[in-house]
C-alpha cells in the first residue's frame, strides 16, 4: 500500500518538520514543475471551493495535470456505484487522489482499495490533515519555531475538526494550551484526557478578553452551524464571540490571529488592518503545505 | 462441572465445548457471533435457567466442536463473564477465560451513523481500548467510540 495523508497521526513528527521544511521551499521558489509528467484526480463528493481551488492549485504549481469532479451529483456515484468501485477505477488513471468525502472514514476505506496515495481533503466531521499541515506552517512562519508555544484556541471547540488535530499535533512541541468556548461548545473530554496524559498544561475560559493578552497564537474558529442538528442551540451560541481591533491593545506583539476560514462575525473587518491578522496569509500558506505533501507522497521530496 | 446427583437441564455432550453463565438476555448474540446458525454439529441450548449468580443464565453445547482462541474470545464483547469448558468423554478436560481480543474484524457495526461502513459494503474493524473499565470500540474507520453499551452485533454478511 502506497503512503497516504488520512489522518494527522499518519505523519510522524520527523515526517511533519521534513513536510514543513519542503513546504518553506515551495514558498521561496514557487515554479517547481517537477510532476510535469503526472495525473492528479480531485475528487470531491462534497462541494469545497476553497480546498479543491488550494489543492487544485498546488498541483498546478508542481505541473502535474489535474481531473476530477468537484460535486458527485453528476458521477456514476449517482447511479449507485459503491466508492470501491469509483476508487479502483480512479486509480487505474491517476498517480495520486485527493479527495472529500461526507462520510467519516470514507478517506481511510479509499486509501485501502486504492493502487495510488490518497490525500484526505476532508471526511465529514472526522479529519482534514491538509489544514493541520498548513496550520502548522504557519505557526512556525509566524513564530519561528513551534516549540513552548502558548497557543489560544477560541470558538467551537466541541465539533471543530480542525482544533482536534492541531491541538495532537501540537502535542509533540510542548505546547500551553487555553480553551476560550462558551459551555454548549467546550472542548471534549477525551482530547483534554489526552493531554493530561502527556502532561500538556492547559485551562479553560469563556472569557475572550480576559485570555487575549497571554498567547502567541490565537487561533480562531467559526461556529458551524451544519454541525447543530437544533438550530436553537445554534442561534444561542453563533454570536458568543465578536473579536474586534480595539480589544488587542495588550496583546503580545508577536502574537498572531490565525483562523481556518470563512470566517462570519467572530473577527470584526477593523481587525484584517492591525498587525496581527495573519489568517489570509494562512490560507495562502496552504498552496504551499499542500505542493509539499503532494510531492513527498510522491516520492520527490 | 454437571455431574451426579445433579439433574441436567441441557443434556451432556460427549465431546465438544460448552458455554455456561451466558446471561440469559444475550444468548442470541453470542449464538450469532459464533455463526452457529450455520454450523452443522449437534448444538444444544437452554435458556432462562436458574442462576444463583445471575438471575436467569443460558447454556449452549456444540458437540464435536473446538473453537480457536481468536474466536471464542470474541463471546467477551457480549457475555464477558461467560465460561468455556472443553469436554472430552464426558469429562472437563480444560476451563476457559475469555480475554477480550485487542482487534475486531466484522460481527459488530459501528454507532456512529456516518460512518462510511454503515453506507458502503465494507467489513468493520475496530481496535479495543478500556475507559475507565468501560470497555470501547475504536472505529478504524472514522476514528469514533462504540461503547459496549451500544454494541449492534452484524447477523448477516
Amino acid at each position: 500500500m502506497p503512503k497516504s495523508l488520512i489522518s494527522i497521526h499518519d505523519f510522524t513528527k520527523e515526517e511533519m518538520l521534513h513536510v514543513l521544511d519542503v513546504a518553506q521551499e515551495f514558498e521561496k521558489n514557487k515554479v517547481q514543475p517537477i510532476l510535469r509528467d503526472k495525473v492528479i484526480a480531485t475528487l470531491f463528493f462534497e462541494p469545497s471551493t476553497r480546498t479543491r481551488l488550494s489543492f487544485e492549485t498546488a498541483s498546478n504549481r508542481l505541473g502535474a495535470r489535474v481531473i476530477g469532479f468537484s460535486d458527485a451529483g453528476n458521477t456514476s456515484v449517482s447511479k449507485g456505484e459503491t466508492l470501491k468501485d469509483t476508487i479502483k477505477m480512479v486509480s487505474n488513471y491517476v498517480d495520486l487522489i485527493i479527495m472529500r468525502h461526507p462520510l467519516e472514514g470514507a478517506a481511510r476505506y479509499a486509501s485501502e482499495v486504492a493502487s495510488v496515495p490518497v490525500i484526505n481533503a476532508g471526511d465529514g466531521a472526522n479529519q482534514h490533515p491538509s489544514q493541520t499541515m498548513l496550520d502548522l506552517f504557519t505557526i512556525r512562519q509566524t513564530q519561528g519555531r513551534l516549540t513552548d508555544l502558548s497557543i489560544n484556541m477560541v470558538g467551537d471547540l466541541k465539533y471543530g475538526r480542525t482544533v482536534h488535530s492541531l491541538l495532537q499535533a501540537m502535542s509533540h512541541f510542548n505546547p500551553n494550551f487555553t480553551f476560550t468556548a462558551p459551555d454548549e461548545l467546550k472542548m471534549p473530554q477525551e482530547y483534554k484526557d489526552f493531554l493530561d496524559a502527556k502532561g500538556i498544561p492547559y485551562h479553560e475560559t469563556r472569557d475572550l478578553e480576559g485570555s487575549l493578552n497571554d498567547c502567541d497564537i490565537l487561533y480562531m474558529t467559526r461556529v458551524q452551524q451544519e454541525r447543530f442538528t437544533d438550530p436553537m442551540e445554534y442561534e444561542k451560541v453563533k454570536n458568543t464571540y465578536n473579536l474586534t481591533a480595539s480589544m488587542l491593545g495588550g496583546a503580545r506583539e508577536n502574537m498572531k490571529i490565525l483562523h481556518p476560514l470563512p470566517r462570519i462575525t467572530e473577527i470584526a473587518q477593523d481587525v484584517d488592518d492591525t498587525k496581527h491578522a495573519y489568517y489570509f496569509k494562512q490560507a495562502e500558506n496552504g498552496v504551499y503545505a499542500r505542493m509539499a505533501i503532494i510531492s513527498y507522497l510522491l516520492g520527490y521530496k | 462441572m454437571e455431574k451426579g446427583g445433579k439433574e441436567l437441564k441441557v443434556s451432556a455432550i460427549k465431546n465438544g465445548t460448552v458455554l455456561d453463565h451466558i446471561p440469559a438476555n444475550q444468548l442470541f448474540k453470542v449464538i450469532s457471533i459464533l455463526g452457529l446458525k450455520d454450523c452443522a454439529n449437534q448444538i444444544t441450548f437452554g435458556t432462562n435457567l436458574d442462576s444463583k449468580l445471575l438471575g436467569k443464565k443460558a447454556i449452549i453445547k456444540v458437540a464435536d466442536m473446538f473453537f480457536e482462541e481468536t474466536e471464542i474470545n470474541k463471546v467477551a464483547l457480549v457475555a464477558p463473564d461467560t465460561k468455556i469448558n472443553i469436554i472430552k468423554d464426558f469429562e472437563v478436560v480444560e476451563k476457559k477465560v475469555l480475554r477480550v481480543p485487542d482487534e475486531i474484524t466484522g460481527i459488530v457495526k459501528c454507532a456512529n451513523p456516518k460512518c462510511v461502513t454503515n453506507h458502503e459494503p465494507i467489513t468493520t474493524k475496530f481496535s479495543t481500548e478500556y475507559e475507565n473499565g468501560v470497555l470501547k470500540l475504536h472505529c478504524h474507520y472514522c476514528e469514533k467510540n462504540t461503547g459496549s453499551d451500544n454494541l449492534k452485533i452484524i447477523t448477516e454478511n
